[in-house]
């Protein structure tokens, strides 16, 4: 056991709560049940810990179901800040890959004709599609294009003839992140963006076609179009080279500002700034620059995936169910001590999940909640859960990102074969497209927890509920 | 700081460099008998994080530039200045020679254009982290230089 229960106070079956000790200004509550708990790293405990050693935080430090040991942070953090009570917003927080999220996309196109030119839709995807390093896309910005897309996002990106309009209402912040300020980023960071737009990235990064192969809740499924048998395209990346830029520019900005700031930073990766202060707004600004870069380049992706079903299946549909983001902070309403309040909350492999009757859902999901997306690994299939009215008061409408690793990629690499994993995955129906066999090993399907099992405890801590679960029939991996 | 394994006494002996692990991600470690050359060896394993280094030839050589007010934040600089010239150029670094005065650092960057099917490079890094970084001597007198990056 990695973390010691006894140091836990079981509150519920899936909530465990740390008292505050020490330099704690508020307890770390994390979310699990007993055998994710025993399953997490110590470092998880102690990064949570850390998180509620910061100013200005709020209610509690949380942990999800997913959570690992990540940078300052926990993967699988989340926490709110008070910009009034010296609140900090900390780039480690955010991390290095801004914006990161994933987007599903429902098809029209029946299954029998999907599993019948299955390897070409995967080979033609490859081809669209560039994915891993050193791939480079089509797409170059000139500075006056790079602003324009900083600030506008999808929004953006639909205008420019990549994306349809109906899908910015599927998108979170409508598919335009307010307050992203071009004027913010680098150039460095504008640069190592330039010949990334619309680029998958590497990693755990992939597009998927998936099928729904089960069916938890009906109504909100319905709702969600994803009934029995449907087929549906996800999307998992984020802000590219220009979000890594940027956090790591501010990472180290930061770094030094705390500590002019007479912030004591239980561990550096944790640097933050006060919210109101200089290189606070202005990370803001870049911050909100980089999610627009991340909705911008799903969005495109998104474009691609489109002609390409088209070239396939002409006249085929792929409408956006949703389009979620892990790793941001921003700008939320919280009732805090029943008075209505303005918070800055930091998701880090987090997903935001409103609720029914969230005053930022459209209108074809306000009944249900928000479809909050969750990718696993490559051979165990994905889940899409809904937002809960109790997630409101559990972690301010969060819940979990994905499986969350089990092993390091050192490990992973010394326990498959990239070619081995191909091959076992192909025995199961499931194709993958790489240009590393490496990549794949570090990805392989037993690198990941069981998603099965972090799902259903977000579940039944009331997080979000599951709706349906898609199992993968093409991946085409970064 | 935890006692080394064989493999790292070993490594500590001689200018060498090692991986180590972290929970999503990869740590490097450059061990040397100079700091600058410890920060050289900690460069040399964020390619092998790449690629098998005797893949990368050496045929085209960079300079560059870092400052941070402490070892440490020179140090990730430092790494994030050579994640930086990896993107943007399309290349891959083999060698290095390294050299620190004060809160500066000037590098030379040696290597050559990512040729996808030869070097099969397995991941993007996305940038060196403050994360278990450590800039220190070590018992022996050698210089230890560790970073986790985030791929």
């Amino acid at each position: 056991m990695a973390i010691e229960t006894t140091d836990l106070t079981r509150i519920s079956e899936y909530e465990w709560r740390i008292d505050p000790f020490g330099e704690m200004r508020v307890p770390a509550i994390l979310y699990a049940d007993e055998a994710l708990i025993r399953d997490m790293d110590e470092k998880v405990f102690e990064q949570a810990r850390n998180v509620a050693m910061l100013p200005g935080i709020v209610r509690a430090s949380y942990a999800m179901p997913d959570a690992h040991w990540g940078y300052g942070f926990p993967i699988g953090g989340v926490a709110a800040f008070d910009a009034e009570a010296g609140g900090v917003v900390s780039a480690g927080g955010v991390g290095f890959d801004i914006s990161c999220g994933v987007r599903t996309m429902l098809t029209d196109v029946e299954t029998p004709r999907i599993r019948r030119q299955q390897r070409e839709l995967a080979e033609a995807l490859f081809r669209k599609v560039p994915a891993g390093v050193g791939s480079h896309g089509a797409i170059r910005l000139s500075l006056e294009e790079m602003d324009d897309m900083l600030s506008g996002g999808a929004e953006w990106a639909v205008r420019s003839g990549w994306g349809e309009r109906r899908d910015l209402e599927r998108i979170e912040e409508h598919g335009c992140m307010k307050g992203g300020n071009p004027a913010c980023i680098s150039d460095k960071a504008k640069t190592r963006q330039r010949p990334e737009m619309g680029t998958l990235g590497s990693g755990n990064h992939y597009l998927e076609v998936q099928e729904v192969a089960e069916v938890f809740d009906k109504a909100a499924a319905e709702a969600f179009g994803l009934t029995p048998g449907r087929i549906v395209v996800t999307i998992h990346c984020g802000s590219r080279g220009l979000g890594h830029q940027v956090g790591t520019e501010f990472l180290a900005e930061m770094a030094v500002a705390a500590k002019e700031q007479g912030i004591a930073l239980p561990d550096r990766e944790l640097a933050c700034a006060k919210i109101n202060s200089e290189v606070g707004q202005r990370y803001l600004g870049a911050m909100w620059a980089a999610i627009n870069c991340a909705l911008a380049n799903r969005e495109i992706i998104g474009h691609f995936a489109r002609e390409v079903f088209d070239e396939i299946f002409p006249g085929a549909r792929l409408d956006l169910i949703y389009d979620v983001s892990h790793n941001t902070c921003k700008i939320e309403r919280h009732v805090i001590d029943g008075q209505e309040k303005s918070l800055f909350v930091h998701r880090k492999g987090a997903t935001r999940a409103f609720g029914p009757g969230h005053p930022d859902l459209p209108a074809g999901l306000k009944e249900i909640g928000q479809p909050v997306l969750i990718g696993g690994s490559m051979g165990t299939g994905s889940y899409v859960l809904a937002g809960t009215v109790t997630s409101e008061d559990r972690a301010f409408s969060s819940a979990c990102h994905g499986a969350g690793r089990r092993m390091s990629r050192h490990q992973a690499l010394k326990s498959w074969q990239g070619r081995q994993v191909i091959d076992d995955l192909a025995a199961k129906g499931i194709i993958i497209r790489s240009r590393s066999s490496r990549g794949v090993a570090e990805e392989a399907p037993g690198a990941y927890k069981d998603v099965t099992a972090v799902v259903d405890a977000t579940e039944r801590a009331g997080l979000a509920r599951k709706v349906v679960r898609l199992v993968p029939l093409v991946c085409i991996k970064g | 700081m935890p006692p080394l394994s064989p493999s790292s006494e070993a490594a500590a002996r001689a200018a060498a460099w090692e991986h180590f692990p972290h929970g999503a991600d990869v740590g490097v470690r450059g061990y040397g008998s100079t700091k600058a050359e410890a920060f050289e060896q900690a460069a040399v394993a964020l390619t092998a994080v790449l690629t098998p280094l005797e893949r990368v030839r050496r045929l085209e050589s960079v300079d560059l530039e870092a400052a941070g007010p402490d070892d440490e934040i020179l140090l990730v600089q430092w790494l994030n200045a050579l994640v930086y010239e990896m993107a943007t150029r399309g290349m891959l670094f083999g060698a290095f020679r390294v050299t620190i005065e004060g809160d500066r650092l000037h590098a030379t960057a040696t290597g050559e254009a990512v040729d996808i099917e030869r070097h099969e490079p397995a991941v993007e890094i996305k940038g060196a982290t403050l994360t278990a970084v450590r800039v220190a001597q070590i018992p022996n007198g050698r210089w230890l230089a560790q970073s986790v990056l985030d791929v």
